[in-house]
């Protein structure tokens, strides 16, 4: 215990200190992304930009998109929803480390297009946008509850609610990979 | 973690060509500390926590395994877990269902216990039982009835306040679908047994009853229309069962097993709250007017755990004596 020790430390007292302003991603081969200037956003490989990526087709009619308080109250609650889900335990590490400037857009694009609120989606498709993510059903509904909090906080009636959530359900096949 | 830190750190402050610290304190530090060698772990990471991510649940605080499943996990939808029934299973009070009782997600192990009590004009119902859910896919359940006569049971010639008893063991199995989940053309979709015996052996043959005990096949499917906020359930239940088995299975007469049909409707108001109504068709193979039972439900989820529901049911005749119409209550404790 004490030879360890005492060795250990004498191996500490001769290792050279490694020279000042050492580049260690570049010594490790550590890619470094750069955000846009413009959008704040992490670049992704590139994919084809199509509305039917937003996974359901959209409600008719602008009256759901009023209950959810038009175009600016979708946005809120998309970006209430991340933020719940950042803050809460049981999820919060699947958000950590993914772009969240991207999914704040990308999740208002996707629900704004799907409440018939005049938005084009321009995210990748719910297969991609999850793999690897390895998301599950309680997951899921760690999200389905967030995403309601964020709605009854905005005061959208609950059978609104649901008919949000009536576009979101049926992609869990697409989003649930274990 | 901290020690190994601390002791790094009293080394790189001997390391340091300037360090201020007498060397002997340092050292006598070094001695303190366990071994650098024998440290598994490297050093803390010096790089601050990404943004405002909340602590991973420490290794003592999740919640027990057995056989790679966790216990009692819950993480279930308010409500989705159903509403025991006067058999026991996950449904709507009267009707089974095809949902999987207790609040287990796949890969974990629930458990749920309910007690109902059912007032009616002539006769008094109460239930309890236990439920043990597997994962997405599988529920066991015990209940325990007593129907109690009362004045009727010195009418029929059976005693004052005569008290018929039921045991039923059932199991489920989901075949597909998901509740809430998945295309909203798929219901959930679930198999199951309902094994009953009745405690009144010799009254229920004496009734007529040709045997005492008998087991029902049952065939769901379930499914949550969230585009209406409305749970829709059918079922199909292959029984011989004289009102539910109390009055024992098929007739000395001959009449045994035949198909019936179990509906319902919910419309939720809430995330905690359903509003709907039931009908459960019974055979009447004793010929004493068993009739078709229905209610109107309301069930309010208080919290994770705690289901309340309540109805007003419509059982008919029982046991020759009609218009058995009361008030069902029922509470639903789940992990």
């Amino acid at each position: 215990m004490l030879l360890t020790a005492t060795a250990s430390a004498a191996l500490m007292l001769l290792q050279q200190a490694p020279a000042e302003g050492t580049d260690w991603d570049a010594e490790f081969g550590v890619e470094v992304k750069q955000r846009d200037p413009v959008t704040g956003e992490l670049p992704v490989d590139p994919y084809e930009q199509s509305n039917a990526n937003a996974g359901a087709v959209p409600y008719e009619g602008a009256q759901l998109a009023e209950a959810f308080g038009g175009r600016e109250g979708i946005r809120r609650i998309a970006e209430r929803t991340v933020e719940l889900s950042q803050a809460d335990p049981r999820i919060a590490a699947i958000f950590a480390g993914h772009d969240m400037v991207r999914l704040n857009r990308t999740l208002n694009e996707q629900f704004c297009y799907l409440l018939g609120a005049g938005c084009d989606y321009s995210g990748r498709d719910m297969k991609t946008a999850h793999a690897e993510m390895g998301v599950t059903k309680a997951d899921l509904n760690a999200l389905v509850e967030n995403l309601q909090t964020a709605m009854r906080e905005a005061g959208v009636p609950f059978a609104a609610q649901n008919r949000l959530l009536a576009k979101l359900a049926p992609m869990s096949g697409q989003v649930v990979t274990r | 973690m901290i020690p190994a830190a601390f002791c790094l750190h009293a080394i790189a402050s001997l390391a340091a060509p300037l360090a201020p610290a007498p060397p002997v304190i340092a050292y006598v530090a070094v001695l303190d500390m366990p071994s650098v060698a024998e440290q598994d772990e490297p050093p803390a990471d010096p790089e601050p926590v990404l943004e405002t991510a909340p602590e991973p649940q420490p290794e003592a605080d999740r919640p027990p395994r057995i056989a790679g499943m966790d216990v009692l996990a819950g993480g279930k939808l308010l409500l989705t877990n159903g509403i025991t029934t006067v058999d026991g299973s996950s449904g709507g009070g009267v009707a089974r269902w095809a949902t999987i009782g207790g609040r287990q997600m796949p890969g974990g192990i629930g458990l749920s216990a309910h007690a109902t009590a059912i007032e009616l004009p002539d006769y008094g119902w109460r239930s309890y039982g236990v439920l043990l859910g597997i994962g997405d896919r599988l529920e066991l359940s015990y209940a325990r009835a007593d129907f109690d006569t009362r004045d009727i049971g010195a009418l029929l010639g059976i005693g004052q306040g005569y008290t018929f008893n039921l045991d039923t063991f059932g199991a489920k199995l989901r075949l597909a679908g998901d509740l809430v989940y998945g295309e909203t053309w798929l219901p959930q979709i679930a198999i199951g047994i309902e094994h009953k015996r009745s405690r009144d052996g010799a009254l229920v043959r004496a009734l007529g009853a040709a045997d005492t005990a008998g087991t029902d096949y049952t065939l769901s499917a379930t499914k949550l229309f969230l585009a209406r906020s409305l749970l829709v359930n059918a079922t199909l239940r292959y029984t011989e069962a004289n009102e539910l088995g109390l009055l024992g299975f098929g007739s000395a007469a001959g009449e045994g097993y035949t198909l019936q049909f179990e509906g319902s409707l919910g419309y939720q108001l809430s995330r905690r709250a359903v509003v709907g109504a039931e009908i459960r068709t019974k055979p009447d193979n004793l010929g004493l007017g068993d009739d078709d039972w229905m209610d109107v439900f309301v069930a309010y989820a208080l919290n994770d755990h705690l289901t309340l529901s309540a109805a007003y049911v419509d059982l008919g005749s029982i046991a020759t004596i009609p218009d058995q119409r009361g008030a069902f209550v029922s509470a639903q404790v789940a992990f």
